[in-house]
């Protein structure tokens, strides 16, 4: 074993209270921004599951919508505009809307309505766990997520209800369609959506554009754009970002996130500084010693560098074990915590940088180091 | 004369700055020759400490020259004096100094690893100094479960580990009883029988100078007297002194009482 190594662990394991106290505030420092982190990757993600979800090439969208959710309204007849462009193959209205669902029980809640008709290539539901898309066709006919069963009041295949006091038959149950906003998703025609959410039947609020096999996706866009000069026509990744902007940052909800986890770091760092100081100035006799024998600098940074990584190895260690647990009990909740590999490597690397930058005032101490302190001691 | 290992010429020092502003050093002149053990006597504050940290490299002198194996130290670098000590100078300490979490063995080994020596053969070094020393069966002994001779023996094993050329030791029996002390100025006075090394000792100690080739008296941050008791070996012969004081025979014998084998 290297006797830097050695030197490092011994100096760290010296003091173990010391070294809990390190290890803790890296776990904790690292558990929050893991949280943090996980879940603006989480709300990256559920804000455009919708998007994610829809099998087109294009969007048409109001001009200045900010999101998938931002109720604008097109007219119809964009739609034969649309499809009077060459290289369109389809264009599929879709329309959304916010309106309010009879709980069988008593009482009202909000829902967001998603209304495509089943023969298209719409927007549908997905992981159909009971029922099938096709019985969408029918008039009152919903599809809804089984993780809103208690909020809708509803359990079964069948059940009835009212959705702005119209009737409402649940034909389909979803698994794992969680709303980010937590109002609950309702898939149905888009005749009926346009009536439960009171829009007329010559407004949609998107067309998605499917491109022949045989066109170029941009060329079409260039095309729809200058047909439709009063709306915007986005590719799924620019609607993506627009969307994302917007609730990440619009909204103030990502700056959240990151300010939660740019604090845990900054707590983390000061807490591993403060103890790595107090470490290294307990051993300053020794630092001292290795001065008067001739060390250079760079022995004995690399002997508090060692004991930074070593914090940062144990302490991501269990920070990532006790992440694990959160992201697995998370896993079914409405706003899960993700863990991906780039984020794992992510939160290692900014451990060691913080373990790293933590030991700078111990360096500092030491690089400062009077040899001759061995001869009063 | 053998070439000098360390030579100080008119050595100035100033230490503090301010009101606070003191001349430890007042033009010191001093050659360590190989193969001798010299001892630096004086009061307390006359400046032994300050000259011991100039000739060691660990401070550069306001005025005057320090030259180590022929490399002067004034102006050099921190980096640069740390070589010099590194390569050239090993210390004893009063308080010994050791790394309380590395075993004898590994507080020999550092000495080397600081040098850069691979690990194989700085343990194979460390270990022939620890038998050397007398102490072979506590390599794996922590400087705690060490008594305060050995923790001194494990110092010195660790201050000739890399073959310095001078030794420079700091009261090096001030914390021992009088048995032990006999035994560590034993184990010094050997080491400045090798035709190679000098040793400097600065010590309080009036029973250490028994085995002193020659004692420096400092006073007031000058040397006021220079007592040249035995002469080392012109360079290339070796074994012996041309005139062996009684007092060094006597201690030389006791010395033998110690498990200790001249390099």
């Amino acid at each position: 074993m290297s006797l830097i190594f050695r030197l490092a662990s011994r100096n760290l394991f010296q003091d173990r209270l010391r070294f809990v106290a390190t290890v803790v505030g890296i776990v904790f420092s690292i558990v929050l921004v893991t949280i943090q982190l996980g879940l603006f990757l989480s709300f990256e993600r559920m804000v455009t599951t919708m998007i994610d979800h829809a099998p087109g090439d294009l969007w048409i969208v109001s001009r200045g919508t900010k999101c998938f959710e931002d109720p604008s309204l097109l007219n119809e007849h964009d739609r034969t505009t649309a499809l009077s462009v060459p290289g369109v193959k389809e264009a599929v209205p879709i329309v959304i809307g916010f309106t309010t669902w009879t709980v069988p029980d008593g009482g009202t809640t909000p829902v967001f309505i998603i209304g495509s008709n089943p023969s298209t290539a719409g927007l549908h539901p997905w992981n159909l766990v009971k029922g099938d898309l096709a019985a969408l066709a029918a008039p009152h006919a919903v599809a809804i997520d089984q993780t809103y069963f208690g909020r809708l009041g509803v359990t079964r295949l069948g059940a009835s209800t009212d959705i702005r006091e119209q009737p409402a038959r649940v034909v389909a149950i979803s698994n794992g369609i969680r709303s980010f906003t937590t109002t609950p998703y309702v898939f149905t025609s888009l005749a009926a959506a346009q009536s439960y959410i009171g829009t007329s039947p010559d407004k949609v609020s998107y067309l998605l554009v499917h491109v022949a096999a045989n066109a170029d996706v941009a060329r079409v866009r260039q095309l729809l754009m200058a047909r439709l000069p009063k709306v915007e026509v986005l590719t799924p990744a620019e609607f993506r970002t627009r969307s994302r902007t917007f609730w990440l940052f619009g909204t103030g909800a990502g700056a959240a996130l990151f300010a939660g986890a740019l604090l845990g770091a900054i707590v983390g760092t000061v807490i591993i500084a403060q103890t790595l100081y107090s470490s290294t100035k307990d051993h300053l006799n020794e630092f001292a010693t290795l001065r008067a024998i001739g060390s250079s600098s760079r022995y004995i940074l690399k002997i508090i560098l060692c004991q930074a990584l070593l914090s940062a190895v144990i302490g991501f260690a269990l920070a990532g074990s006790i992440g694990l647990v959160i992201v697995r009990a998370t896993a079914e909740t409405a706003l899960p915590i993700v863990m991906t590999p780039t984020l794992s490597l992510g939160l290692f690397l900014l451990t060691v940088l913080m373990c790293v930058a933590s030991a700078a005032a111990a360096i500092a101490q030491v690089i400062r180091i009077d040899p001759v302190r061995v001869f009063r001691q | 004369m053998t070439t000098p290992v360390i030579e100080a010429v008119d050595v100035v020092k100033f230490l503090g700055a301010g009101a606070g502003r003191v001349q430890a050093l007042r033009g010191v002149s001093l050659s360590l020759a190989c193969g001798q053990l010299t001892l630096l006597m004086g009061p307390s504050g006359s400046g032994k400490t300050t000259l011991l940290s100039v000739l060691g490299c660990m401070l550069t002198p306001t005025s005057g020259t320090v030259r180590v194996r022929g490399h002067a130290t004034a102006g050099a670098r921190p980096s640069e004096l740390a070589k010099l000590r590194r390569d050239h100078i090993g210390f004893v300490f009063q308080s010994y100094h050791l790394f309380p979490t590395l075993t004898a063995l590994d507080n020999v080994r550092v000495a080397l690893d600081v040098r850069g020596e691979p690990a194989k053969s700085a343990i194979a070094k460390a270990r022939e100094v620890l038998a050397t020393v007398g102490l072979s069966h506590k390599e794996n002994a922590f400087p705690h479960d060490l008594s305060g001779g050995e923790q001194q023996r494990v110092a010195i094993a660790r201050a000739i580990v890399g073959d310095a050329s001078a030794i420079l030791a700091d009261e090096p029996t001030g914390a021992l009883d009088s048995a032990n002390g006999h035994a560590i100025m034993t184990i010094l006075s050997r080491i400045a029988e090798d035709p190679a090394r000098a040793v400097l000792i600065v010590a309080h100690d009036p029973r250490i100078a028994a085995f002193a080739d020659r004692i420096v008296h400092i006073e007031d941050g000058r040397i006021v007297d220079d007592e040249q008791r035995r002469t080392p070996l012109p360079a290339g012969i070796e074994g012996g002194w041309l005139q062996p004081a009684p007092a060094a025979s006597c201690l030389a014998a006791a010395a033998n009482a110690v498990p200790f084998a001249a390099k």
